[in-house]
């Protein structure tokens, strides 16, 4: 009995102590699970951190010695050394503006097309292609744009644009010419083509989670094809399409080296989007390689810093808008 | 003790490759002569076995790496001045020369058709004179038919050693152009499209009728775009052609600046073409490493001696055999190894 009694805990003890082995294990690859992944986060937090420390750093030299002043002048006379943001500010915000104008409708509806349309033989072949469009680098549009669409623009719509315009009041000023082929509206346009792609892909993917069963009893209950999609399938899918939307805008706003080829260049406001004009980023690339002395190169960082802080204000909107769309749909 | 392997191996790599790394050399800036650098790079590692990593950056960023010593030698189109190569420590060579061209595209005016002057070339790319049957233009093309189409002004849209010397040749003929613009690798143009690059100038020009534009002579070549005629300092109308680019070079003062800095822009001379432009290395009087001075030396004295043909092939122009003769005299003087001894000797 006390033999036994001694002998049972022993022998249970064996595979307890080896089952807290295996459990130990398990908690300590756990925690190096957990450990790795954090660090991960934290890395793009640090990342994150770095670049506005680098960029405030660099730019500081030139926003101590403008103020205000960089931000609402035009003037970018490298010779002077007075620089102001303004153009480019207006330029990659006015390109995006087109690009966002044209690609969200054309986006939309060839996700609508895709999903709720589409005869099944089409579907895969035009979502390729959609999605090769996001594959092509962005130098190639650049020449695509500058030695074959900027000329057809030139043309063929941007005439077309001032001979209809040339006698409506705010319109004649908005298509002013001479068609040069290149400039606002031709990066514009450029910028579309290269969004398209994240808006339709994103929205399509979206599209397709909207479950069967709902879309069936809009149909069961009478309703138009457009209604299930103006009712049911875009409220369902609100913030995929806003996450969407807002990632085509940050490509649109960040874009180089396309817009580069294709806005003419020129750090001046014009009324006309068909006259040349620059972005930020555009500047920075044209700029950067031969900016000589502190002051130059410190203005074109201060412009990095202003278009990462634009791209920021851009997401808070975002979510703003998504805030209040759930709080709408609460109520 | 994993990681600890991988860095030791990473380490051995890293010490077995420097040797082999310290025979090549090391050089950043310009851009404009990058292709005849790269050209002449090749050539030399088929004889020498030495090879060249030339990093074609920008004058900018060329200057700046020169002066935080991260490479050999920097390249640079726009000259230092005698002041800041002192505070640099830094001696100052023309390598080879090119020739800026104006480019246009007027209706029925073929390569050489039209002849400008520089105070009219200023007023165009100032924006005082807007169309091409401007009575400034017809004075100087009495013979030509030049439409009353109106000029689009075409300029480089990135920094770059070629607007650097077009707008220094325009502000010497200039006074306006002077206090309104000046002259710099970027400045802040009146009118006009900017075109990244040559290629993006040569491509607008060509697209764009009633275009006016400047590029390398190479790129007007190539492009077979029509190029105008300039009157010089003397008075005469000349071709931009490998033998008035040659002129100007050899009608200029090398020695008046420290540095050889001269622009060769707006030389005297009847045969001299107005826009003319060398590129300058810099290189550090006391290298940090003398080897590879010595060694880049050395390249550049072959280039001088065997790479003229090579430079022509490319539309560049070497540099006449005088001015050689003379940078070569300051690197022996100049440059020098921790031992005070020359880097350089005229007989090797």
């Amino acid at each position: 009995m006390t033999d036994a009694s001694l002998q049972a805990p022993t022998l249970l003890l064996q595979p307890d102590a080896a089952r807290a082995g295996r459990l130990r294990s398990f908690r300590l690859k756990d925690n190096v699970f957990r450990h790795l992944t954090r660090a991960s986060a934290v890395t793009v937090l640090g990342i994150l951190g770095g670049v506005i420390l680098a960029l405030v750093i660099g730019a500081w030299l030139a926003l101590s010695t403008f103020g205000i002043d960089f931000f609402t002048t035009e003037s970018w006379n490298p010779v002077t050394e007075k620089f102001g943001a303004l153009a480019p500010i207006y330029g990659t915000l006015a390109t995006s503006l087109i690009a966002m104008l044209i690609a969200v409708p054309v986006g939309l509806g060839i996700a609508i097309f895709l999903t709720e349309l589409c005869p099944p033989v089409l579907r895969r072949p035009v979502g390729v292609a959609i999605e090769l469009l996001a594959g092509i680098p962005s130098i190639i549009y650049g020449i695509w744009g500058l030695f074959v669409f900027a000329p057809f623009l030139q043309a063929t719509l941007q005439p077309f644009l001032i001979g209809t315009f040339g006698s409506v009041p705010v319109l004649s000023t908005i298509f002013a010419g001479p068609p040069y082929g290149i400039g606002i509206l031709t990066a514009g346009l450029i910028l579309a083509i290269m969004v398209l792609p994240f808006v339709t892909s994103v929205s399509r993917d979206v599209f397709e989670t909207v479950p069967a069963v709902l879309k069936e009893a809009a149909y069961g209950i009478g309703c138009t094809r457009w209604e299930v999609i103006r009712r049911i399938v875009i409220p369902y899918t609100r913030v995929g399409l806003v996450g969407g939307v807002m990632l085509g805008l940050g490509r649109a706003l960040g874009e180089t080296m396309a817009v580069t080829f294709v806005i003419g260049n020129a750090h001046r406001i014009s009324g006309s989007i068909l006259a040349p004009g620059t972005t930020i980023s555009a500047s920075i690339a044209n700029e950067f390689t031969e900016a000589v002395g502190d002051l130059y190169t410190s203005s074109l960082i201060a412009l990095g810093l202003i278009l990462f802080i634009i791209t920021f204000i851009v997401l808070a909107i975002a979510r703003l808008m998504l805030l209040r769309l759930e709080r709408q749909q609460g109520s | 003790m994993k990681l600890n392997r991988i860095f030791g191996a990473v380490a051995a790599t890293m010490l077995m490759a420097a040797p082999a790394l310290a025979l090549d050399i090391s050089g950043a800036g310009a851009t404009f002569p990058y292709p005849v650098y790269a050209k002449w790079a090749e050539a030399y590692k088929k004889e020498t076995g030495v090879g060249l990593n030339y990093q074609s950056i920008g004058s900018g960023g060329g200057i700046k790496q020169i002066q935080a010593k991260t490479v050999t030698f920097g390249a640079t189109d726009a000259p230092l001045k005698g002041d800041q190569l002192d505070k640099a420590g830094l001696v100052q060579f023309p390598m080879v020369m090119g020739g800026i061209v104006p480019v246009v595209n007027v209706e029925g005016v073929g390569p050489g058709d039209l002849t400008l002057d520089g105070p009219t070339l200023a007023k165009i790319f100032l924006g005082q004179i807007t169309s091409w049957d401007d009575p400034t233009i017809k004075k100087l093309n009495p013979d030509a038919k030049l439409p009353s189409s109106a000029i689009a002004i075409v300029h480089r849209s990135d920094g770059s050693g070629t607007t650097f010397n077009f707008t220094n040749y325009l502000s010497k003929v200039s006074p306006d152009w002077k206090d309104k613009v000046g002259s710099a690798t970027a400045v802040e143009w009146p009118a006009g499209l900017g075109g990244k690059g040559n290629e993006g100038v040569a491509n607008y020009v060509a697209q764009t009728k009633g275009a006016i534009g400047y590029v390398e002579y190479a790129y007007a070549k190539q492009n077979k775009l029509a190029h105008a005629k300039m009157i010089n300092k003397d008075g005469k109308a000349v071709e931009p052609v490998t033998k008035s680019f040659q002129a100007a070079a050899a009608n200029a003062d090398w020695m008046s600046q420290p540095g050889f800095g001269v622009i060769l822009t707006d030389e005297p001379g009847a045969d001299s073409w107005p826009i003319t432009a060398a590129t300058f290395i810099l290189i550090h009087k006391q290298p940090q490493d003398p080897a590879a001075a010595s060694e880049a030396l050395k390249f550049f004295a072959w280039a001088y001696k065997s790479g003229a043909p090579m430079a022509e092939a490319l539309d560049y122009i070497p540099m006449p055999e005088k001015v050689v003769a003379d940078v070569q005299s300051v690197w022996a003087k100049e440059i020098k190894g921790a031992d005070g001894r020359a880097l350089y000797s005229a007989t090797n």
